[in-house]
């Protein structure tokens, strides 16, 4: 029998983080993300959790700080703005190498923008976002399943490398309903045990513990930083994530995420149907970004064309790894508008010329 | 003649030499806090969390579990520790910079949440570490190197005086003022220190300790000079007493 | 009266003085010799100390030890 359930993303997100055995949440309301923190301010208590609403997103993340600190699992969830309010938070937990999960339930932007689906925060998320040479893990489901798995699978990353990870999705992921199965995703990767570094464990440690991202002297700080860095090459080595499909004879590749993935699959059948051969590269971790499938394009195909839901973000790494092999162009929708099937049918056959 | 040792170094304080300036007052209150935690026997089951400022570098010198917090979220920091770990002592301590101006939010919702923490909320009237700015804190008339004229109320508002207003709120236990200018009130300091912490341990919700303290070097005075002024400028503007007391 | 004595140490000191103020029996004083920071550490530089804590008290640096000695 299967174990499949009709829920809302939004939901979906949440109960797959409770099913990951993370008990702990700080939030703060903002659209098209509010079903998280609803639904864990009734789950949470179920599993004798703490589900607790920040005054802003601005100490919401540094409740994580402090909760994540425990060495216990911990989630935040947000939009846009809120994550931009978080990234000052965001950057001291990733300096001070605390593990945290952060669902970024992306709207349109920038300032207010709006409230419908988006994917302008790509740059933030992969970039930096706060100040430093910091890298957050961001992976973007294309479905609602997928985006249950990797929050699973998200809270056994942060735990392995102590780093934030990031669940970048947007608002139409977090309202649509989708059927899910909550599969039990375990890496089996060796993570510590918390207690060689958590606050409270001083007694069994015979040692105090300091979490922090101060250090006034440049040598030490240079050197956490390289410590940093080794983690980023570490995650580059084994995190990179993409699903492609068509690509071996394609003459056109359509690069997509998320959403606009499920969009461009639909585009790639309807340019087959009429004998185009196109194909489709779904980054499924944006950071690390996969660059090989990219450097790595069979000598068929004459033109990869990058579709976001916004003014272009994504595409500067995907001409990263093309290298000026065969021309990359864009397009995209932005402000909360989405690419149709239609739009993105004709993009590629102008690419094609 | 025999000797009874009477007073020495707290135990929960590290070997090391404060970066403080001389006669900086950070110092006393730091004494006070680790006194009371090995008073009370809780070092290895208390967590501090340490403010943006002067007194950034506190887990230098008070040997619990630390975190580091960014400017002015050490009670939302707190906050997150302490709701997973009700079981731990968690006290922040914070600067008038860190809690007063930019940390505003945060410590009034943490005191309005009852959240059973302790903060000991150090206010000298100016800003320590950036070299002598302005502080919500600081005194009419007081010259600073951003109110050179002295502070003038139409420009920039009025002193804050964040024990009464958080004594305000519902939900606090305990909240007092003291200062640590003469030995008589660092007695009474360390009694409010203790009390905050006793109503941490007893679950009765939020205490905050603000204690008026000096900054010789920005005041730009000797550090006798700066508790008499303290005493003469600061007491008046900031009745010395407790405000909010547990059930 | 109570008799007493203190110890300064004096690496810790920072020479501010506050223990010279507190004293009430004025038996403190900063000393002519210098840490390795630079500072000149307070001392005790004559009888009369009477154990009364209130240097140790005021001073920022923790540098004080008080001894009460027993008749």
């Amino acid at each position: 029998m299967s174990n499949r359930v009709l829920m809302k993303g939004n939901e979906a997100f949440a109960e797959a983080a409770v099913q990951a055995g993370c008990k702990y949440f700080f939030g703060y309301p903002i659209t098209p993300q509010n079903e998280i923190p609803e639904y864990m301010s009734k789950r949470l208590p179920e599993v004798g959790g703490v589900y607790l609403q920040a005054e802003s997103e601005v100490a919401g993340i540094n409740m994580i700080f402090g909760a994540a600190g425990t060495g216990f699992r911990t989630l935040i969830s947000s939009s846009s703005p809120g994550i931009s309010l978080m990234s000052e938070g965001i950057s001291y937990i990733a300096a001070a190498e605390l593990p945290c999960v952060i669902i970024n339930v992306m709207r349109g932007g920038p300032g207010l923008g709006g409230i419908l689906p988006a994917q302008s925060d790509y740059f933030q998320a992969t970039k930096g976002g706060g100040h430093g040479d910091y890298r957050l893990l961001v992976l973007a489901p294309g479905s609602l399943q997928e985006a249950t798995e990797f929050i699973m699978m998200a809270f056994d990353l942060t735990e392995f490398y102590r780093n934030p990870v990031m669940i970048l999705t947007d608002g139409f992921m977090g309202q649509m309903m989708e059927a899910v199965e909550f599969k039990k995703v375990k890496l089996g990767y060796d993570i510590p045990d918390v207690k060689e570094w958590a606050v409270g464990y001083m007694a069994e440690r015979g040692k105090r513990t300091l979490l922090k991202s101060l250090s006034l002297d440049p040598e030490v700080l240079e050197q956490h930083n390289q410590k940093l860095q080794k983690k980023y090459r570490l995650m580059e080595e084994k995190e990179v994530r993409f699903e492609s499909a068509n690509v071996d004879d394609a003459e056109i590749v359509i690069a997509a995420y998320g959403t606009t993935a499920r969009i461009a699959k639909s585009a790639v059948k309807k340019l087959r149907d009429q004998g185009i051969k196109a194909g489709i590269i779904r980054p499924q971790s944006l950071y690390p970004f996969p660059y090989k499938p990219f450097s790595e394009l069979p000598e068929s195909v004459k033109h990869v064309l990058v579709v976001e839901m916004s003014c272009g973000q994504m595409v500067e790494d995907v001409e990263l790894g093309v290298s000026r092999k065969v021309p990359v162009s864009f397009y995209g929708r932005c402000g909360g508008m989405a690419p149709s099937v239609e739009e993105i049918e004709q993009a590629a056959k102008k690419a094609l010329g | 003649m025999p000797e009874v040792k009477i007073f020495e170094r707290p135990k929960c304080m590290t070997d090391v030499s404060t970066h403080y300036c001389p006669g900086c007052t950070h110092g006393i209150v730091h004494r006070l806090v680790a006194e009371a935690i090995d008073e009370f026997g809780i070092q290895e089951k208390t967590v501090g969390v340490a403010p943006v400022g002067c007194a950034v570098l506190m887990y230098n010198y008070i040997n619990t579990d630390m975190y580091e917090a960014a400017h002015g979220r050490a009670p939302a920091v707190a906050t997150g520790c302490k709701r997973v770990r009700p079981d731990l002592t968690v006290f922040t301590y914070q600067g008038d910079g860190d809690l007063a101006s930019i940390g505003v939010a945060e410590i009034v919702h943490a005191a309005n949440r009852g959240e059973n923490i302790t903060v000991i909320f150090i206010n000298n009237a100016i800003y320590g570490m950036t070299g002598g700015q302005m502080a919500p804190t600081t005194l009419l008339k007081q010259k600073t190197t951003t109110c050179p004229y002295g502070r003038d109320p139409k420009v920039n508002g009025y002193p804050i005086r964040i024990a009464e207003m958080l004594a305000t709120l519902e939900a606090p236990g305990y909240i007092a003022r003291v200062t640590v200018a003469r030995p008589k009130y660092v007695i009474k300091a360390k009694e409010a220190i203790k009390k905050a912490f006793q109503t941490q341990i007893e679950e009765k919700g939020f205490s905050l300790v603000e204690v008026l303290s000096t900054c010789p070097t920005n005041w730009g005075m000797r550090p006798a000079e700066a508790l008499k002024w303290l005493e003469e400028n600061m007491i008046p503007y900031y009745p010395l007493g407790e405000f909010k007391l547990p059930d | 009266m109570p008799k007493g004595r203190i110890e300064v140490l004096e690496e810790m000191c920072k020479s501010c003085g506050l223990c010279v103020e507190a004293c009430p029996n004025k038996v403190l004083k900063i000393s002519d010799r210098i840490n390795s920071k630079g500072y000149r550490p307070a001392e005790q530089y004559k009888e009369g100390c009477v154990a009364c804590k209130m240097c140790a008290m005021m001073c920022p640096d923790v540098a004080i030890e008080v001894y009460r000695i027993e008749s």
